[in-house]
C-alpha cells in the first residue's frame, strides 16, 4: 500500500498530455515584461531606469523587505520602461520592460551543462546565494526560498521534503525536470539539506510517474540521505501539509507552519534553481513551463525566459483556435483563468492550460442538498458548505472558529459539489476578510 | 376540609414570601433608564440600518439622550425633520445636515465599455474583484453583480439590465452608506442631494492614464484638466488621473459639463438647456470615440473565471 495523506482528496482525470514532450529551449522573446511583484511579500524595488543597458542575470530590482525577492533581467538589452504593465489578471502592476538586443550574460555565470556535484560552502553562504539569485517557491506559491531556509529562533528542521508530486492534472514540468535534470535536482536537494543542517531528505513522487520514480531512485543511490518515496495518486498531495503527512506521518497543527513539525518542503523546480544559483552562480531568469490543453496541436514543456509573453508560448505550441474557451495560468484545479494572455511568464508560472469551450463553462449553481461530499473531500477536515455560506453572509467572526483560515484553497470542494456551487469562491473571499480581521485585532492589542 | 384550608394557606404564604423577595430584588437591583430613550426610539424611523454609525436605532436613541451636544449625531434615514423633532423633545440644538444621496460614479454601460471576457464564478462583486480586473478593460468601474443591491435595506438600488450598472432611486435612498461600504471598487459615494435634487459629479473613478482609460471605456475621465480650468469656484481637482468635484464648493454652474470631452461629468435633475446654450456647449472634441469590438475568442479567451475549473468527468 503506497503512502498518501490521511483525509479527503479527489482524483481528477490526469490528462498529462505533454508527459512525453522533452523540455525545449523556447526562442528568446523580443521584449520581456518583469513585474516587481512575482513573489509573496513586499514588491521588489527597481535599481535600473529607463534607457539603461542590461545583460542577462543582472539585478534589476532589489528585494523590498525580509519577505521579498530580487529580480534579474532575463534578457540582454535596453530598459524600455519602468511603469505599470498589464498582468494576466487584467490589473496593471509596476513592472520593468526590457527590449532584447542579442544574448549577453553577466560575468561569472556558468552556462555550461557540466554537473558540479561538490558543495563545501557554509550554510549562511548558501542561503545568501539563494537570496541573491531571487529564488522563490517554483510550484506556484512563490514564497521566497531564503525565508523558508531561515527558521525562526528555537525551531529546527530535521527533514527536507522535495515535492515532485505534481498532483495538478495536465502539468508535467516537474515530471520532465526529474527525468531530464534529475542529477541537478538531487544536488540541489543536498545543498538545501546542507543549508538547513539536515541529514534526511525525501523526494515524494506520485505513482503516475513510474519512469521518474525509477530514474530518480537509480540516481539517488549515489546520494546518501536522499530517499525517493512513491505516493498514491491523490489531489492535493502537493500541498505542503498534505505532503508532510503523506511522507512522515506528521500533522501540522492548525495555524502552525511546517517548520513547527521540523519539515521544510521545496518544489523540484526550486531544487533545480537552487542548484543553478549555488553551483553555477546563475540567478532565476528562466523556468520550465508546461503549455498544454486539448485544443493545442503540440502540448509541450518549454524552458522559458521569465517575462516572455504567454501568448508567444501558446502560438509556438500550436496557437489559439475557435474552440478555446479559457486560458488558465497553472493547472485546472488551482490555476487562475487569464483575461490577458499577453501577460508575461512569472517565477510562479508552472503551466499554461487551454480549455475547450464545452469544458470551460461552470455548471449553473443549484441548491445545496447537504450531501456533505465537500466535507468528505476536504483535505484539511473543514466544512466547506458552512464556510462558504458564512462567507457569503459576511459572518467572518463565526467563520473564524470554523478554521476558515486553514483552507489551502485546493478547490476539491468546488470540484466535487454535485450542485455546482462556487464554494471556494466564497471561502477564499471569507478567508481573506477573516485574515484582515485577525490582523486588525493583532494590531490593536 | 382540613386539607383544603391547609393547601390554600400554604400557597398563600408561599405567594406572599415570593412577592416579598421579588420586591426586594426589584428595588435593590433596579437599573434606572431614562424613559426618554424609549420615546426617542419611537421617533426614529426604526430601520436599524446602522447609517448613523450606531448598532441600530436603540443605540442611537441612547446616544441622543446621553450626549449634551448632538450636532455630530444624525439619522440619514429620518433626515432633518426627524432630527428636529427629537432635538425639540430633548431640548437640545438640532443637528443640521444637507440631505445626501448615494451616487454611482461609473458611466461605463455595456455599450460604452465593451465586455472583453465573461466571469462565470460566484455572482458577487467582492469575489470578482478579489480575483481579477473584471469583465471589461476597465479595472476600476462598476462590476454589476449587485453587492450594493444585496445590502440595501430600502430597495433603493438596482442593476439596470440594459447598462449593467447600479442605479440609485433618489426617492428611496436614505444615504445610510451601506452600499458605499459594500462596493469593493469604491464606485459609490455619498454626495449632497442638492437643491431640487440637482447635482453635478464626475461619473468615473478610472485611475488609468487618459489614453488607457479611453481605450477601455468611452465615458472615462481622461484627466484632460479642461473641467479644472473651466470651474470658476475651484471645486474640481485631478488626482491619480481622475477628476473629482468637491460638492461643498460646487455651485452647479455646469460649465464643466459642457467642457468634458468624454461626457464623464454628469448633471442630473436640471431642466433642459436652452437651444442656444446647448449649441454652444457642443464642443468639437465631443466626438464619440471608436467603438472597440469585444475581443474575439481567437485573439483572447472569452471566458474568464476564477480557479477551480474541474474538467468534465469522463
Amino acid at each position: 500500500m503506497l503512502k498518501t495523506f490521511p483525509i479527503g482528496g479527489v482524483h481528477p482525470s490526469e490528462n498529462k498530455l505533454s508527459r512525453e514532450a522533452r523540455i525545449e529551449y523556447f526562442p528568446l522573446p523580443d521584449t520581456v515584461v518583469l513585474p516587481l511583484s512575482q513573489h509573496i511579500g513586499a514588491p521588489a524595488v527597481p535599481v535600473v531606469a529607463k534607457g539603461d543597458k542590461v545583460v542577462v542575470g543582472q539585478l534589476i530590482a532589489k528585494a523590498g523587505g525580509f519577505v521579498s525577492s530580487n529580480i534579474h533581467s532575463s534578457v540582454s538589452g535596453t530598459v524600455v520602461s519602468v511603469d505599470l504593465a498589464m498582468t494576466a489578471s487584467g490589473l496593471r502592476q509596476p513592472a520593468i520592460t526590457i527590449r532584447r538586443e542579442g544574448d549577453e550574460w553577466a560575468e561569472g555565470i556558468d552556462c555550461s551543462s557540466e554537473l558540479v556535484r561538490e558543495c563545501t560552502l557554509e550554510p549562511a553562504e548558501i542561503i545568501r546565494r539563494i537570496a541573491d539569485a531571487g529564488i522563490v517557491g517554483m510550484g506556484g506559491a512563490t514564497f521566497p526560498t531564503q525565508v523558508k531556509l531561515t527558521p525562526p529562533p528555537g525551531k529546527k528542521a530535521d527533514v527536507v521534503i522535495i515535492n515532485g508530486v505534481e498532483c495538478e492534472p495536465y502539468l508535467t514540468a516537474d515530471h520532465r525536470v526529474m527525468l531530464e535534470r534529475g542529477e541537478e535536482v538531487l544536488v540541489g536537494t543536498s545543498i538545501l539539506a546542507r543549508a538547513l543542517g539536515v541529514q534526511q531528505c525525501y523526494i515524494g513522487i506520485e505513482n503516475n510517474k513510474p519512469d521518474a520514480i525509477a530514474h530518480m531512485k537509480e540516481l539517488a543511490e549515489s546520494f546518501p540521505g536522499i530517499e525517493i518515496v512513491p505516493l498514491r495518486v491523490r489531489y492535493p498531495q502537493g500541498g505542503e501539509k498534505q505532503l508532510i503527512a503523506a511522507i512522515t506521518g506528521r500533522q501540522v497543527p492548525s495555524g502552525a507552519l511546517p517548520i513547527d513539525v521540523g519539515a521544510v518542503v521545496q518544489n523540484v523546480g526550486t531544487a533545480l534553481a537552487v542548484y543553478e544559483a549555488v553551483q553555477k552562480n546563475k540567478p532565476l531568469v528562466e523556468r520550465v513551463v508546461t503549455v498544454t490543453g486539448k485544443p493545442l496541436a503540440q502540448p509541450a514543456n518549454y524552458l522559458v525566459r521569465l517575462g516572455t509573453p504567454i501568448s508567444a508560448l501558446i502560438d509556438h505550441a500550436g496557437g489559439m483556435s475557435d474552440d478555446v474557451g479559457k486560458v488558465i495560468g497553472g493547472g485546472p484545479m488551482m490555476g487562475r483563468a487569464m483575461s490577458h494572455p499577453e501577460a508575461p511568464v512569472l517565477k510562479g508560472t508552472s503551466g499554461v492550460l487551454l480549455m475547450r469551450q464545452k469544458e470551460s463553462h461552470r455548471k449553473q449553481p443549484d441548491t445545496c442538498i447537504k450531501c456533505a461530499k465537500c466535507v468528505s473531500v476536504c483535505p484539511m477536515g473543514l466544512e466547506p458548505y458552512l464556510l462558504s455560506k458564512l462567507s457569503k453572509k459576511r459572518m467572518y467572526a463565526e467563520a473564524e472558529p470554523e478554521r476558515i483560515v486553514d483552507c489551502i484553497e485546493c478547490g476539491s470542494c468546488s470540484y466535487t459539489c454535485p450542485a455546482g456551487l462556487p464554494l471556494l469562491d466564497y471561502i477564499r473571499l471569507g478567508k481573506a476578510e477573516t485574515l484582515k480581521m485577525i490582523r486588525a485585532r493583532a494590531a490593536k492589542s | 376540609m382540613g386539607v383544603f384550608a391547609y393547601t390554600i394557606l400554604t400557597l398563600s404564604l408561599l405567594g406572599v414570601l415570593l412577592a416579598a423577595i421579588l420586591y426586594f430584588v426589584a428595588s435593590k437591583f433596579r437599573v434606572w433608564e431614562d424613559p426618554r430613550i424609549d420615546d426617542v426610539e419611537k421617533m426614529l424611523p426604526g430601520a436599524n440600518c446602522g447609517g448613523c454609525g450606531y448598532a441600530g436605532c436603540r443605540a442611537m436613541a441612547e446616544a441622543l439622550v446621553r450626549e449634551d451636544d448632538i450636532s455630530t449625531l444624525y439619522c440619514p434615514v429620518g433626515g432633518g425633520e426627524c432630527m428636529k423633532q427629537i432635538a425639540d423633545f430633548l431640548g437640545k440644538a438640532a443637528p443640521e445636515r444637507e440631505p445626501m444621496v448615494a451616487v454611482v460614479r461609473c458611466g461605463g454601460s455595456c455599450e460604452k465599455r465593451p465586455r472583453t471576457n465573461t466571469f462565470d464564478g460566484a455572482r458577487s462583486c467582492a469575489v470578482s474583484a478579489s480575483l481579477y480586473g473584471g469583465e471589461t478593460g476597465c479595472s476600476y468601474g462598476c462590476l454589476g453583480f449587485g453587492d450594493c443591491v444585496n445590502v440595501c435595506e430600502f430597495g433603493a438600488i438596482r442593476i439596470n439590465p440594459e447598462t449593467g450598472l447600479a442605479e440609485v432611486d433618489e426617492e428611496k435612498c436614505t444615504a445610510c452608506g451601506a452600499c458605499v461600504k459594500a462596493c469593493p471598487k469604491g464606485v459609490i459615494e455619498l454626495r449632497k442631494k442638492g437643491p431640487k435634487g440637482r447635482r453635478v459629479y464626475v461619473s468615473c473613478v478610472n485611475k488609468d492614464k487618459g489614453a488607457v482609460a479611453r481605450k477601455s471605456c468611452e465615458a472615462a475621465c481622461i484627466a484632460c484638466t479642461k473641467c479644472v480650468k473651466a470651474c470658476p469656484f475651484e471645486a474640481i481637482t485631478i488626482e491619480n488621473n481622475v477628476s473629482y468635484i468637491d460638492f461643498t464648493k460646487c455651485r452647479l454652474c455646469r460649465k464643466c459639463v459642457a467642457e468634458c470631452p468624454t461626457g464623464a461629468i454628469v448633471d442630473v435633475n436640471f431642466p433642459p438647456r436652452k437651444p442656444v446654450e446647448a449649441a454652444a456647449s457642443a464642443t468639437p472634441s465631443a466626438t464619440p470615440g471608436k467603438v472597440e469590438n469585444p475581443t474575439s475568442v481567437a485573439e483572447a479567451p472569452a471566458q474568464t473565471a476564477p480557479e477551480v475549473k474541474p474538467e468534465t468527468k469522463k
